[in-house]
C-alpha cells in the first residue's frame, strides 16, 4: 500500500470515529457533566428504575400503578392471603396485628391503633401491602389484587362501601377517619427539667411502681 | 400514680386477652432463660473448689492451648456465654418482625461489640450477596445513578463513632416499672464505629434537583423498609455505611449497606439500603404514620419526631448485677444525646434529693455513648440510684413524672426519663419508679 493511498483511508476512519463520538456525546456528556467521580457508578436505566420504583406517596397517591379492584373480589383474595394472620374480619388471629376497629380509643387508657382508627392516608395501605404483605410472601400480589384487597380492608373498616371499586384515581380520594390526627414536626424539647444539685426534693421519694419484680414478664426472671 | 400497679397489671391483662398464647410462651421463656440470664454461680463454684488457685498451679498452665488455626474468627471466652442479646417473646407475634436487646449491663466503655448490637427487623434478616447488591439514587435528581458495592467503597470514606437507639427503648415502662432487668429497660441502644461514604457525596454525583426537600430510603429486606428523611439532614451528616467496628457490617445490622443517621431514631437508619429517591414531600409510609409516631393524651399524634433526646442509665448496679456485700464499688453507666455532646452526668443515691457529678470518660463524642463513673462506698443501707444526663444544648434529662405530665402514657416512643434502681439491704436491685 502506498502512502498516498494510506492517508485518505486513515482520514476516513478518523472521520467515521469522530462522527460516532458526536452521536454518543450528548448522552455521555450529560451523564458525566457536573460529576466529581464520573467513573464510579453509572446512569440507572429507565427499566432498572421502573422495576424498583414501588413507592406510593401517602397524601396524594403519587406512584400508584394503573389498575383496579373491588372490595367484593378483595374479600376472596383477603381470605386466601391475609385472613390466617389478620382474621377474617381484620380482628387479628392470636397475637397477629388487628387491622380493624379501635375508633374512639385513641384517648383511652388502651388505645388501639389500626388502619381504621389511626392511619391518616389510604394510599399508604396500598404501598404497605404491596411492599410488605402477605408477611411471608411480600411483593407477590399484582396491582389489581392489591387494589381489591385494599378496598376490602377499607370496607371492613367502614371507610368505603362494600360495593367499592378502587383504582389509582379513586384511592387517593378516600378520606381516612384520622386524617387530621397528626401533628407534623417535632415540638421537642417539650419537657423542661432543672439541674438542681442539693436538697432538690420537697418530700421524701415515694415508690409508685415496683411491679417489675413480681410481674414475671422479664425473660430469665420468673415472678417471685 | 398510686394506682400504678393495677395500671400495669390491667395493661398486661389486656395484652393477655389479645394474645392468648402469651402465657405458654412466658413459661418456656422463664424456664429456658432463667439460668442463662443471671449467671455467676458457676464461676463462684469453680473458685470455691480451689484446684486452680494458689498455691496450686492452674490446669491451663500444664497443657498446651489451641493454636492459631483453631479459631480463624475469634469468639468470646466460653465463660462469657451469658453475655448475649435477649428478646422478650411476648412483645411481638413473630420473631421475624421483632426486637432483641443489647446486654448493656455486661459491657464496659462505649463501643458495642458488633455481635451484641440489638436487632430490630420487620421482615427478618436478608442474606444479601454484595456482588448482587445495588444502590439506586433517583427521583428529583439531575442524573439517576446506580452503584455497585465496589463503586461505593471507592468513594472518599469517613468513619464516625455514634450511638443508634430504637425510639421504643424504655417504651414498655411509660405506665410503670415492668421489666426486672437493665438489658430490657434500656438495651435497645448500641454504639459502634461506622465507615462509609457521606450521603452528601453520592447526592452531589446525582445532582439534587431544585425543589427537592425529602428523600425516601428503602431497604432490600422482606419488609422493603422505607422511611422519609429531610434532605437537610441527609446533606448534613448521614453516612451510607459499609463497615461497622472495622469489619463489614453484620448481616443483622444491614449488610452490605445501610444508612447511619447520627442521633436520630433507629428506624430511619435504613438497613440493607437499595434505593434513595428524592422528592418534594415526605411519603407518609406505614413506618412513619402507623408506627414511630407519638400518641399524645389528646388523641393526636406527633409525626417525624426524629431526634433521640438525652438519656442515661446506670448499668452497674442493676437488677442483673446485684451488690455482693458492703464496701467499695464504682457506679457505672452510659449516657447519650442525639443533639450532640453529653456535657454532664449527675448521679443520685437518694432518689433525686442530692446529686453528684460523675466522671466522664474521654473522649466525649457528639451523638455517641459516653461512659460515666462514680466511686461508691455502700454501707449496706437502702438507696435509690439514679443518673441524669445534660447535653451541650442545655437539655436536662427529665423525671418520668415530668415526661408523663406532657406526653401522657400512650406514646410508646421517646421515653428518656431518669431511671431508678432500688438498692435493697441484701444487695438485690429492683427496677422501680418514684414520685
Ligand atoms: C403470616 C402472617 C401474616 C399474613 C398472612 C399477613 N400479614 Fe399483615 N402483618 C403481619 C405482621 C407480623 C405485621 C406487622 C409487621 C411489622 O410490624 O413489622 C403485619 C402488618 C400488617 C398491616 C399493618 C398494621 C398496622 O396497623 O400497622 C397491614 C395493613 C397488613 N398487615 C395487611 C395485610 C394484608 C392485606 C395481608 C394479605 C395480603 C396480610 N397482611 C397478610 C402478619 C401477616
Amino acid at each position: 500500500m502506498s502512502r498516498s493511498l494510506e492517508r485518505p483511508a486513515l482520514a476516513f476512519v478518523a472521520l467515521a470515529l469522530a462522527a460516532l463520538a458526536l452521536l454518543a456525546a450528548p448522552a455521555a456528556a450529560q451523564q458525566k457533566q457536573g460529576r466529581k467521580f464520573p467513573e464510579l457508578g453509572r446512569a440507572a436505566t429507565a427499566a432498572e428504575i421502573k422495576g424498583w420504583d414501588i413507592d406510593v406517596r401517602g397524601d396524594d397517591g403519587k406512584g400508584l400503578p394503573k389498575g383496579k379492584g373491588s372490595a367484593k373480589d378483595g374479600e376472596e383474595l383477603y381470605a386466601q392471603h391475609c385472613a390466617a394472620c389478620h382474621g377474617v374480619f381484620g380482628e387479628g388471629e392470636g397475637r397477629w396485628p388487628e387491622i380493624i376497629g379501635g375508633k374512639g380509643t385513641l384517648t383511652s387508657a388502651d388505645p388501639r391503633k389500626t388502619v381504621g382508627s389511626y392511619w391518616p392516608y389510604a394510599p399508604t395501605l396500598f404501598d404497605y401491602v404491596r411492599r410488605a404483605m402477605p408477611f411471608t410472601m411480600p411483593n407477590s400480589l399484582t396491582a389489581d389484587e392489591t387494589y381489591a384487597i385494599v378496598a376490602y380492608v377499607l370496607s371492613i373498616n367502614d371507610i368505603v362501601p362494600d360495593t367499592a371499586v378502587l383504582d389509582e384515581t379513586s384511592l387517593p380520594k378516600v378520606r381516612m377517619p384520622n386524617r387530621d390526627g397528626f401533628l407534623v414536626g417535632d415540638p421537642r424539647p417539650d419537657v423542661k427539667a432543672e439541674p438542681c444539685m442539693t436538697k432538690c426534693r420537697s418530700e421524701a421519694p415515694r415508690v409508685t411502681s415496683d411491679l417489675a419484680q413480681r410481674l414475671g414478664v422479664t425473660p430469665g426472671r420468673p415472678s417471685e | 400514680m398510686n394506682e400504678d400497679r393495677s395500671e400495669v397489671a390491667r395493661r398486661v391483662a389486656a395484652m393477655e386477652r389479645l394474645r392468648p398464647s402469651r402465657r405458654g410462651f412466658m413459661k418456656v421463656a422463664a424456664a429456658g432463660g432463667a439460668v442463662a440470664a443471671f449467671g455467676g454461680p458457676d464461676i463462684k463454684r469453680a473458685l470455691a473448689a480451689g484446684e486452680n488457685l494458689p498455691p496450686n498451679v492452674p490446669e491451663w498452665m500444664k497443657t498446651l492451648g489451641p493454636g492459631v488455626t483453631a479459631s480463624p474468627y475469634g469468639a468470646p471466652s466460653k465463660y462469657e456465654k451469658e453475655v448475649v442479646r435477649r428478646n422478650v417473646g411476648w412483645l411481638t407475634a413473630s420473631e421475624e418482625s421483632s426486637i432483641n436487646f443489647t446486654p448493656i449491663h455486661m459491657l464496659e466503655g462505649i463501643i458495642t461489640p458488633s455481635g451484641l448490637c440489638f436487632e430490630r427487623h420487620h421482615g427478618g434478616v436478608p442474606e444479601i450477596d454484595p456482588a448482587q447488591h445495588r444502590l439506586v439514587i433517583h427521583g428529583m435528581v439531575a442524573r439517576p445513578l446506580i452503584f455497585t458495592m465496589d463503586d461505593i467503597v471507592r468513594f472518599p470514606s469517613v468513619s464516625r463513632i455514634m450511638f443508634l437507639e430504637c425510639p421504643a427503648n424504655g417504651g414498655m415502662e411509660w405506665r410503670g416499672a415492668q421489666m426486672a432487668g437493665c438489658q430490657f429497660t434500656h438495651g435497645m441502644v448500641h454504639c459502634c464505629e461506622w465507615t462509609g461514604v457521606k450521603l452528601s457525596t453520592l447526592l452531589a454525583e446525582a445532582g439534587v434537583a431544585k425543589g427537592a426537600k425529602w428523600l425516601l430510603a428503602e431497604g432490600a429486606d422482606a419488609a422493603a423498609m422505607t422511611r422519609s428523611i429531610p434532605l437537610d439532614k441527609a446533606l448534613d451528616d448521614v453516612i451510607v455505611a459499609y463497615a461497622q467496628n472495622g469489619e463489614r457490617i453484620r448481616p443483622e445490622q444491614g449488610y452490605p449497606l445501610r444508612l447511619m443517621v447520627p442521633g436520630w431514631e433507629g428506624n430511619v437508619n435504613v438497613k440493607w439500603v437499595r434505593r434513595i429517591k428524592l422528592g418534594d414531600k415526605p411519603w407518609h409510609h406505614r413506618e412513619e404514620t402507623s408506627k414511630y409516631t407519638d400518641l399524645m393524651p389528646d388523641g393526636t399524634a406527633r409525626q417525624f419526631t426524629f431526634v433521640q433526646e438525652a438519656n442515661s442509665v446506670v448499668t452497674f448496679p442493676c437488677p442483673e448485677r446485684p451488690l455482693d456485700g458492703k464496701g467499695t464499688y464504682e457506679i457505672r453507666g452510659i449516657a447519650w444525646s442525639g443533639r450532640g455532646k453529653i456535657k454532664r452526668v449527675d448521679v443520685s443515691l437518694d432518689g433525686g434529693d442530692n446529686w453528684r457529678s460523675a466522671q466522664l470518660q474521654e473522649p466525649v463524642l457528639s451523638k455517641a455513648l459516653v461512659r460515666f463513673r462514680l466511686p461508691w462506698k455502700w454501707e449496706g443501707g437502702p438507696a435509690l440510684v439514679q443518673s441524669r444526663a445534660l447535653d451541650e444544648t442545655g437539655y436536662v434529662q427529665p423525671t418520668i413524672e415530668q415526661l408523663r405530665k406532657v406526653r401522657g402514657v400512650n406514646s410508646i416512643y421517646h421515653k428518656n426519663a431518669i431511671h431508678t434502681w432500688r438498692v435493697n439491704p441484701n444487695g438485690k436491685i429492683d427496677n422501680v419508679q418514684i414520685a
